[in-house]
């Protein structure tokens, strides 16, 4: 109801004024009592669902193979704290790992001894043996890692 | 006993009012014309889906959803339970052919347009429930824990990365972690026997209702042809002339599946090894493929987008107008620029999707 103030002639006019704008503060108040009581069942359930972080340790040193494992021109892929990498004993007798999450849309590449090349079949990119993305939808490189051959052990080292 | 029967159904009447229902199956009618055969095909994909739920439930009474269980849970019904091959073989064969049924049906109802006026949300439900349809589809996917499904998850749930700002929220709400693992097993299979039958028997049932409530669409140039006094305006009653003809297509639906089941069942593939290279050759379901031969051509960078980036926009974009196609086509029925101009974009969407399958398979 709208009340005409200048007139100033009913009473009840102002009283329903008021009885309006209390109206408006219940309605304010429950409004804001049910968002909260919806938002403090919502909070929690999204927080649920998104799962805890797993820590991983930055530096990783594992046993990737052993020396003699892989004739030259051969490559291997292993487990690498959470992801997959790989391991290539190039034509010339070289090591070199890196990881083997293909950086286009995470398959996980292999090693192509006919083409000396690491490729991923999911959307055929391609990288050359120093990980660098050479053809095909791959944005980035290979991240590269270390390898050391301590006795007998090939070993892959990434370091923070 | 037709004095019993009649008895049993005035009692039922009485209590629960079935007048309402025998009106309405004998009020309701089917339009007659040389497109009626195109409205069978909901039907099938609603027969279709029933039988999703029916051999569901059979699944799920030796499926495990762990990484460790579930390719030999799997491997266990397809080869020791007795018939468990038939039944995961229509599971999966119903899965496809649904997806192909509920094609067609929205591709025809595109080029009638039966989405204009006042059919609006019937189209707008109905693709809510296509891309539900594809949800069920890719999350069902993966349960079997085998390679293929294994990297086709990978990648699927990779590009939801790229979506921007919450992209990493969903891949991680998505995959359960960073990394495709047991725990995206699990929820996947959440999201496959719970979330999305949950939300598809709503959708379902809006969907029917609308459908019942507006009733059959007729295609403009018979309705224009009706109004011009060309063609008569004929129709079947629904009740049960054209129900008896909705069960033959379920019927030959229903052949079609044991047929294909018990010559073609379903492969298992192997079992997924996380840290093993994706296999050559590797490509995800049909109904995917032409998205998949796209990021394929696609190069790494388009200008200063990344291409998987701008992959995902174009289909975002493509699936939006694809859904709000009723609102933007709104002079559908008449022979304006606009209505021929959609017409053509169903064309091209139709042809691309064709095109883009075949040259993923060759």
């Amino acid at each position: 109801m709208t009340v005409d103030s200048s007139s100033g002639k009913s009473a009840t006019g102002a009283g329903e004024t008021n009885v309006d704008s209390g109206r408006r503060w219940v309605n304010l108040l429950l409004g804001t009592g049910v968002v909260a009581t919806i938002a403090s069942f919502i909070y929690p359930a999204i927080r649920y669902v998104i799962p805890p972080p797993v820590s991983e340790a930055s530096n990783l040193s594992v046993v990737a193979a052993k020396v003699g494992e892989l004739k030259n021109n051969a490559a291997k892929v292993f487990r690498f704290g959470s992801e997959p990498a790989i391991l290539i004993h190039t034509s010339n007798g070289n090591y070199r790992a890196f990881t083997a999450v293909c950086t286009h849309l995470g398959c996980t590449v292999q090693y192509r001894a006919d083409l000396h090349e690491i490729w991923c079949p999911c959307h055929n990119g391609k990288y050359d043996l120093h990980g660098r993305n050479v053809s095909g939808p791959p944005p980035r490189p290979l991240v590269q890692y270390q390898v050391h051959i301590q006795g007998e052990d090939i070993v892959v080292v990434r370091n923070a | 006993m037709a004095d019993l029967k009649r008895r049993t159904l005035d009692w039922l009447n009485e209590r629960l009012g079935g007048e309402g229902i025998e009106e309405f199956l004998r009020h309701k009618r089917v339009p007659l014309h040389r497109h009626t055969i195109w409205y069978y095909f909901g039907g099938i994909a609603l027969f279709l889906f029933v039988i999703q739920v029916l051999t569901g439930i059979l699944l799920l009474m030796y499926y495990r959803p762990t990484a460790s269980g579930a390719f030999e849970s799997v491997q266990f019904i397809m080869t020791q339970v007795k018939f468990g091959w038939l039944i995961r073989s229509i599971h999966s064969w119903s899965a496809n052919l649904m997806i192909f049924i509920i094609f067609v049906h929205m591709f025809s109802v595109f080029f009638m347009k039966a989405y204009r006026k006042p059919r609006e949300l019937t189209w707008v439900s109905g693709m809510l429930l296509f891309f539900l349809v594809l949800a069920f589809g890719f999350s069902g996917y993966l349960l079997p824990w085998n390679t293929l499904a294994f990297f086709a998850t990978k990648v699927g749930t990779d590009m939801a990365g790229f979506v921007p700002i919450f992209g990493k929220w969903i891949m991680v709400f998505l995959r359960g972690g960073n990394q495709v693992t047991g725990a995206t097993l699990t929820r996947f299979f959440g999201f496959h026997v719970a979330v999305l039958p949950g939300i598809a028997t709503m959708l379902i049932a809006f969907h029917l209702l609308l459908v019942q409530k507006l009733g059959m669409s007729v295609p403009p140039g018979v309705e224009r042809k009706i109004k011009a006094g060309v063609e008569p305006e004929r129709s079947m009653p629904f009740f049960p002339n054209f129900l008896l003809r909705d069960i033959l297509g379920w019927y030959g639906a229903l052949g079609a599946l044991g047929a294909l089941a018990a010559i073609f069942p379903w492969e298992l593939g192997t079992k997924a090894n996380p840290f093993g290279s994706a296999p050559a050759g590797i490509h995800p379901e049909w109904y995917f493929l032409f998205m998949f031969q796209t990021l394929k051509y696609l190069p790494s960078k388009v200008f200063f987008i990344d291409g998987e980036l701008l992959g995902l926009m174009l289909f975002g974009v493509a699936g939006a107008i694809w859904v709000v196609v009723p609102f933007l086509d709104y002079k559908a029925g008449g022979f304006g620029r606009v209505t021929r101009f959609f017409t053509g974009l169903g064309i091209f969407a139709l042809g691309y999707i064709i095109v883009f399958s075949c040259l993923a398979l060759l």
